[in-house]
């Protein structure tokens, strides 16, 4: 029984908020690392593009609560989720026609699209706080829990609860279909093998006959598919404040980094490593460790590695020593 | 499009901008962005000797200025005698323990750089260190921020002048960059900005979370001052004599000597305040010459052509026979210097060390948008820029309203739209500072000063 109980309580308090945070994570790494494969530039604008998405889709459920339209159990805000998705594609192209194809045709080197992408960013953080200014934002409407810790526990007879919020269900399964699309299009349609060819060397694909606008424009459109969708579910999760957007951006960059910047698979497990680090190593283990040893030997100290006021370094200390032993990342392989 | 502008030039337009905000705003708004403007212009300068010397991208701004500003209460604030006896030992012997640890790493880089297993003895070793130090240092940190915790819970600093905490910081942040450095600098320049952006994080994550060191988040109010206060000066006869000297035709004017005793005591309140800017920004100025003679001094000098040779090709400087890397952590560290140094200068002129408001947008960016809109590789350029930059900063928040209130003209006052946009002014910098750079970067790419090429 005591057993059953620890493993409940690792269960709820570190693999259920670590997915949940992973898929945010890895939705947004595998948005940047794409960018940087085929445009080859690490984008300092997009965690102000995810919160450009998630503001159009906050502003499209009050249109549609103030209309009456609900989606019955799930949260309004996946019905105006594709409208996001279309207007931060409109956003991303009008940036990648008026500032990107210009440093991009004069060849420019990454440190200028680095600048350029900070001009962005200051522009997109401007255009979202003036919508719709810096404040928390809980658009989170529907049902709210799948499984209450006091239902489960009067249901399994345990001392340990098991809360499971239907926000985390959601995020877990739009990931898994986002992510078996998008790898099944990277890996086996004809686009998605020109993408990678075109990323993995321009100038062979280019001779072989691929066009190098289509492909921009079809990451443009992936990326912020990715973009809206893990920002939306971000917001679903927690709340929406444009500055804790700004703030995601550096866990993304560790993620995208840590699976090795320019491959969407490593980057899709370095978010989940990202979160797990986390959110695994500031949990503090004492009540962990009381259920599984022995009474003479319960530990007296919280048993926690470092305390939740690090939780964000973490994140940078993993990158930064990624950075130093394997400056390509944890998973080798090639880009794309 | 002009080629070439002169400094002078610039130099003077930004100074007429200034008066002109004097008289039409008021002299104490116009002195306190001057002063923020000549802050801004030494950060400026610490980031240009990184990045246009050099050609390092340095994304840790933010860090570094924590740095500087952490120094100010490390050196002038008296210390607290009873957290110093309660956990001062510990805290010692922690301090001790750590260093020791960052020295063995060093000698074991050294030592065994050739074994198979080095990096893994590093990683381990750095594991290890976290809870060894929670453990030796933990119960002397919460004995030390149990004293008094509403009122101080810190160990407190030096009780020195503040002014010498101007240079602490640089020391502080020189040694910090040279960490980070050893660490980072290997790295290739898009790598290099995202990584010293999170060590920026790291730095501010301990800054605000160490109680025991900086009062975190608990902020520290009410640091010395280098010049005179307010207070002082109303009640001093030479000032109130001046005062009255320079406003003697206005009130030679007032005939009622009881009015005109509350006209000269509001002329005194309102120039004490004046004067302290005014103060400030003497100190400031010098500063930022002795800085900007120096930078120039460096720029034309061997060390400075090497330096933007190394820049420039580093393969070839390096077949010079030149030492890139040591060159590298050298201005690394310069530059994180004199952005310590500013830091420092900033908290001194709030008067308090508030850690939660450091945030990479205004103590990072901006100050990257301030180098590369000025000219990078230009020291003139990175004054101008923090000037410019400052300025715009400032006074876009009232020329926003101003257009607001022109394109809104016919709406109805109680306008749900209208009340959103005036709500929303302060905002618009960011777009006027997005699109400043954007719009540089395209048609200026070097700046409105661009860097001179020097021709023997």
């Amino acid at each position: 029984m005591d057993f059953l109980n620890s493993i409940i309580l690792l269960t709820n308090f570190i693999i259920v908020p670590g997915i949940t945070y992973g898929s945010q994570l890895a939705l947004g790494a595998i948005g940047v690392t794409l960018i940087y494969g085929v445009l080859r530039f690490a984008n300092f604008a997009y965690g102000d593009l995810m919160a450009f998405g998630t503001m159009v889709v906050i502003l499209m459920t009050w249109y549609l609560q103030s209309k009456g339209i609900s989606f019955g159990l799930l949260p309004t805000a996946l019905l105006a989720l594709p409208i996001g998705i279309l207007l931060t594609i409109a956003v991303s192209l009008f940036f990648d026609k008026t500032v990107f194809e210009y440093y991009r045709n004069k060849k420019s080197n990454p440190v200028t699209f680095i600048v350029v992408s900070l001009g962005i960013m200051f522009v997109l953080n401007a255009v979202v706080r003036i919508i719709i200014g810096p404040n928390d934002i809980n658009f989170m409407d529907g049902h709210k829990f799948i499984m209450k810790a006091r239902e489960f526990k009067q249901l399994t007879g345990l001392n340990e609860g098991l809360a499971i919020k239907s926000t985390q269900v959601i995020t877990l399964v739009t990931t898994i279909i986002t992510c078996s699309i998008l790898f099944y299009f990277l890996n086996k349609t004809k686009t998605g093998k020109s993408m990678r060819a075109y990323s993995n060397n321009e100038d062979l694909a280019l001779l072989s006959g691929i066009d190098p606008k289509k492909i921009v424009l079809i990451t443009w459109v992936i990326v912020s598919i990715l973009a809206s969708v893990a920002g939306t579910l971000y917001g679903l999760d927690k709340s929406f404040k444009p500055f804790t957007y700004f703030n995601n951006l550096l866990p993304i960059f560790a993620a995208t980094i840590v699976g090795g910047i320019g491959n969407p698979l490593g980057a899709f497990y370095g978010g989940f490593l990202i979160a797990f680090s986390e959110i695994g190593l500031t949990y503090a283990y004492k009540k962990f460790f009381k259920y599984i040893m022995p009474e003479s030997l319960e530990p007296s100290t919280l048993i926690q590695f470092i305390s939740t006021d690090y939780k964000f370094a973490i994140s940078f200390a993993i990158l930064i020593v990624v950075l130093i032993f394997r400056p390509n990342g944890i998973f080798k392989g090639k880009v794309i | 499009m002009i080629k070439n502008i002169d400094f002078r030039i610039c130099f003077s337009v930004m100074t007429i901008l200034t008066f002109l905000v004097g008289m039409f705003q008021s002299w104490g708004i116009a002195l306190s962005m001057l002063n923020l403007c000549l802050i801004s212009a030494v950060m400026a300068m610490g980031v240009n000797i990184q990045w246009g010397f050099a050609g390092l991208i340095n994304f840790g701004v933010m860090g570094f200025l924590a740095i500087g500003g952490l120094a100010t209460v490390l050196v002038s604030v008296p210390p607290v005698h009873e957290a110093w006896s309660a956990g001062g030992i510990g805290i010692l012997i922690s301090g001790l323990f750590l260093a020791a640890v960052v020295i063995s790493i060093f000698i074991i880089n050294k030592k065994l750089s050739k074994h198979k297993y080095k990096n893994y003895f590093v990683f381990l070793i750095i594991i290890l260190t976290i809870p060894l130090l929670k453990f030796i240092a933990g119960p002397s940190i919460s004995k030390i921020e149990s004293i008094n915790a509403a009122t101080s819970g810190f160990l407190g600093g030096a009780n020195l002048p503040i002014i010498f905490s101007w240079f602490v910081g640089a020391i502080l942040s020189a040694l910090v960059a040279f960490v980070v450095g050893k660490v980072c600098l290997g790295l290739r320049s898009d790598y290099l900005a995202i990584s010293t952006l999170l060590v920026s994080g790291i730095i501010i994550t301990i800054v605000k979370h160490e109680e025991w060191l900086s009062r975190g988040v608990k902020n520290v109010i009410g640091l010395k001052r280098p010049v005179p206060y307010e207070v002082n000066l109303q009640e001093s006869e030479w000032f109130i004599n001046l005062v009255q000297f320079f406003n003697s035709s206005k009130l030679s004017n007032v005939l009622d000597p009881e009015v005109k005793i509350s006209l000269l005591n509001q002329l005194v309140i309102s120039s004490s305040s004046v004067f302290v800017k005014l103060c400030f920004s003497l100190i400031f100025l010098v500063v930022v010459f002795v800085i900007l003679y120096f930078s120039e001094k460096a720029l034309n000098s061997p060390w400075g052509r090497m330096m933007r040779a190394i820049r420039d090709n580093e393969e070839a400087a390096r077949a010079m026979g030149k030492n890139v890397v040591k060159q590298h952590l050298f201005i690394f560290m310069l530059g994180s210097a004199i952005i310590g140094f500013a830091g420092a200068m900033l908290v001194t002129y709030d008067g308090l060390f508030t850690p939660s408001s450091y945030q990479p947008l205004r103590y990072t960016f901006l100050i990257w948008v301030m180098v590369l809109l000025g000219g990078t590789g230009n020291n003139y350029g990175a004054v101008l820029g923090g000037f410019v930059v400052w300025f715009i900063w400032i006074q876009s928040a009232p020329f926003a309203m101003v257009v607001i209130n022109i394109f809104t003209s016919h709406l109805d006052e109680t306008s749900y739209i209208k009340d959103h946009l005036q709500n929303s002014v302060p905002y618009f910098r960011y777009l006027m500072m997005g699109l400043g750079l954007l719009l540089v970067m395209r048609y200026r790419p070097k700046g409105l000063l661009p860097e001179k090429v020097i021709k023997n």
